[in-house]
């Protein structure tokens, strides 16, 4: 059975690389859903499985274990044709457009390059004007149609990845970083641009960042992982408003506010991010947590739901509920 | 008035290539006083790295050339400076931190050795006593002493950074120039390393020239703060006065365009078009074909800034005064 309003719903996925050191839990168990026209926001630092398990939805990388349903079918079921009927539903916008174009074909050629691969234009004229209004779409001059990737800005290159995603389309979108690589002017139109496209179209993004402000900007719901686990979920407001897990915490208090004076008190988290290879063998955010206490030392705490809509990963916020204190960057703003 | 610490007057840099000059740097005007910070803001190729190199004077040339001005330090121009004098200026009373810790370590080179090459090149020190001082620098910016024979590879990316602030103030330098030290670092790390900058600065009493796009680590490390577009600063204040009351209609686009922690849902405020290519700058103020307050007037000869308040120079007359 699949929860009937969820366009994605994804259960205990896991993903382990061989390395030579052993095993690499890149993701640990993470299940989670996405309602059709939601956002689901997914924060967290380089190396905690983020990129890995956008990747995973949409079969770019397999996962070792778990199910992912999308419109009630199991994606991880389906065989190479199969799945090649369901990519034109799932789609994904890389982070870097600069090494995520093929330098050799002109704007034309890459925006109907998905078109041709699932051959649904009737004609080359019917293409032309596809890839014509997908450069509409964007926001893309129809007299750049000739130009080369090099010749392009950023902003627009991202737009051409866009385009391409939007080609087909599709369902259901994984945005990975896809503003990262930008300067700010141009991030507030890439971002701008997607939300527009998304209230015409209604189109479901998984929307990955470490940029938390971005993420709150364009996110329904928001999910922070951790060392290949989610250690909290909730609505935006709620994770800015009442965060409650101290990682959560740590990273919002970590987010340099642009206003003088604002920031009163920071929680400088002691040490770095352990090795996914060698885990520890409790909670994972145990080593790094001035909270901790015997038990997460030993046993790792499950994700549950505290109150509608609002769950989160930690055994001390369980047994004491609320912590003194948010951190929220709204409440030292004055 | 008091002698500032670093007084760029009238810098133009130019990178000359085959077909006609790329002008990264028109006419700069920075001044940076004892013992303070100064927040250099702008976007991609405005010009903000070409400056640091410019100071440093490790600009590639060719291409790169300073065409005129001065970059006074301590009152002498670097500019005059012999490449002798330069190299022991260099690491000793300037020194810098470049954006990516990954590259700007020797691979193959201990740790240690590398802090205390910098020690003994500067203070002449024996060996013995380079490396028990690159071991009290280490300390200092928080690795342990058994870390001190590993190898860069052997770090992660925010041990890296601090090795390279063990560097850089190794020999307590009068300036130290960080040209985006943490935008390669994930933000729990970025706070670890900008509130160690903040207390070693402190400690050493080093002037920080900070480069960087983040508007959010200038609002909480930067005494004053320039505003750099197309090869000039358009816009210098005091942080706080900067933040609370921006003049330039190119701080205030760049201010409204980034999503706020705080802030609605609502779309973002953009700046329409793209910043203008260096090599081929509109006439007149650069920032004019994207400007919604522009006048006829705007698209003709350039301004030097003007005095909007006590240290608030901006470059646009049209909003001065707070008129618009």
């Amino acid at each position: 059975m699949t929860d009937t309003d969820a366009l994605l719903d994804v259960r205990n996925i896991k993903k382990i690389f061989d390395t030579k050191q052993g095993p690499l839990h890149a993701i640990d168990d993470v299940s989670f859903t996405i309602k059709k026209g939601e956002t689901l926001g997914l924060v967290g630092e380089s190396g905690c499985g983020k990129s890995t398990l956008g990747r995973v939805l949409i079969r770019l990388v397999e996962a070792t274990d778990g199910s992912a349903w999308f419109g009630g079918k199991d994606i991880f079921s389906l065989n190479g044709a199969q799945m090649k009927q369901m990519r034109k539903r799932m789609q994904i916008v890389f982070q870097d457009p600069y090494s995520s174009l093929n330098p050799r074909l002109n704007i034309a050629d890459l925006i109907a390059e998905p078109l041709i691969v699932h051959k649904v234009c009737s004609s080359a004229s019917d293409m032309k004007s596809r890839v014509m209004k997908l450069m509409d779409m964007v926001g893309l001059a129809r007299r750049l149609h000739n130009a080369f990737p090099h010749e392009l800005d950023g902003g627009r290159r991202q737009r051409i990845g866009v385009a391409r995603a939007l080609a087909l389309d599709p369902e259901f979108i994984v945005l990975d970083e896809p503003v990262s690589a930008l300067d700010v002017c141009i991030q507030a139109q890439i971002l701008n641009l997607l939300s527009a496209l998304k209230r015409e179209a209604n189109y479901t993004y998984l929307f990955i960042s470490h940029n938390m402000s971005v993420v709150k900007h364009v996110s329904d719901r928001i999910a922070v992982m951790y060392l290949g686990k989610i250690v909290e979920l909730a609505d935006y407001e709620s994770i800015f408003d009442e965060p409650a897990h101290p990682y959560t915490q740590a990273l919002l208090s970590a987010i340099p506010i642009p206003q003088p004076g604002a920031r009163k008190d920071r929680i400088l988290l002691e040490g770095e991010v352990p090795s996914p290879i060698d885990l520890p063998p409790g909670c994972r955010f145990s080593p790094r947590c001035s909270r901790r206490e015997d038990i997460c030392e030993l046993e790792q705490p499950e994700l549950a739901e505290f109150k509608p809509g609002h769950s989160v990963a930690c055994h001390v916020f369980a047994r004491g509920g609320r912590y003194q204190g948010t951190y929220a960057p709204q409440d030292q703003i004055k | 008035m008091e002698e500032a610490l670093l007084d760029i007057q009238d810098l133009v840099i130019h990178y000359e290539k085959r077909n006609g000059a790329v002008r990264a740097v028109e006419g700069l005007n920075l001044r940076l006083k004892r013992g303070e910070t100064l927040g250099f803001v702008g976007e991609t190729g405005a010009g903000k790295t070409t400056t640091a190199l410019g100071i440093m004077r490790l600009l590639p040339v060719p291409p790169g050339r300073v065409v005129s001005g001065k970059i006074l330090f301590n009152g002498e121009n670097l500019l005059d400076k012999g490449e002798e004098e330069m190299r022991s200026i260099r690491g000793g009373k300037i020194a810098m931190i470049f954006q990516d810790p990954m590259t700007s370590l020797n691979p193959v080179i201990t740790i240690d050795e590398q802090i205390a090459e910098m020690i003994a090149l500067h203070s002449g020190l024996s060996h013995r006593d380079s490396i028990s001082r690159a071991l009290e620098m280490l300390e200092l910016v928080g690795i342990r002493r058994e870390r001190a024979g590993d190898y860069p590879h052997q770090f992660s990316g925010g041990m890296k950074q601090r090795v390279v602030i063990a560097i850089a103030l190794a020999c307590s330098p009068e300036l130290l120039i960080a040209d985006e030290p943490t935008t390669a670092l994930d933000v729990t790390i970025q706070a670890q390393v900008l509130g160690l900058m903040k207390d070693l600065r402190r400690q050493f009493s080093t002037s920080l020239l900070l480069v960087t796009h983040d508007l959010g680590i200038v609002a909480e490390s930067c005494d004053d703060t320039a505003i750099m577009y197309a090869g000039r600063i358009v816009e210098y204040a005091p942080t706080a006065e900067l933040f609370g009351n921006p003049l330039h209609p190119y701080t205030r686009g760049l201010f409204n365009s980034i999503p706020k922690i705080t802030g609605g849902k609502g779309d973002l405020m953009t700046i329409p078009g793209l910043t203008p290519d260096p090599s081929n700058l509109p006439p007149g103020c650069p920032f004019h074909p994207r400007c919604g307050l522009a006048v006829p007037e705007c698209s003709s000869g350039i301004r030097a800034p003007l005095e909007a308040g006590e240290g608030h120079y901006s470059a646009c007359p049209v909003t001065l005064g707070g008129r618009r």
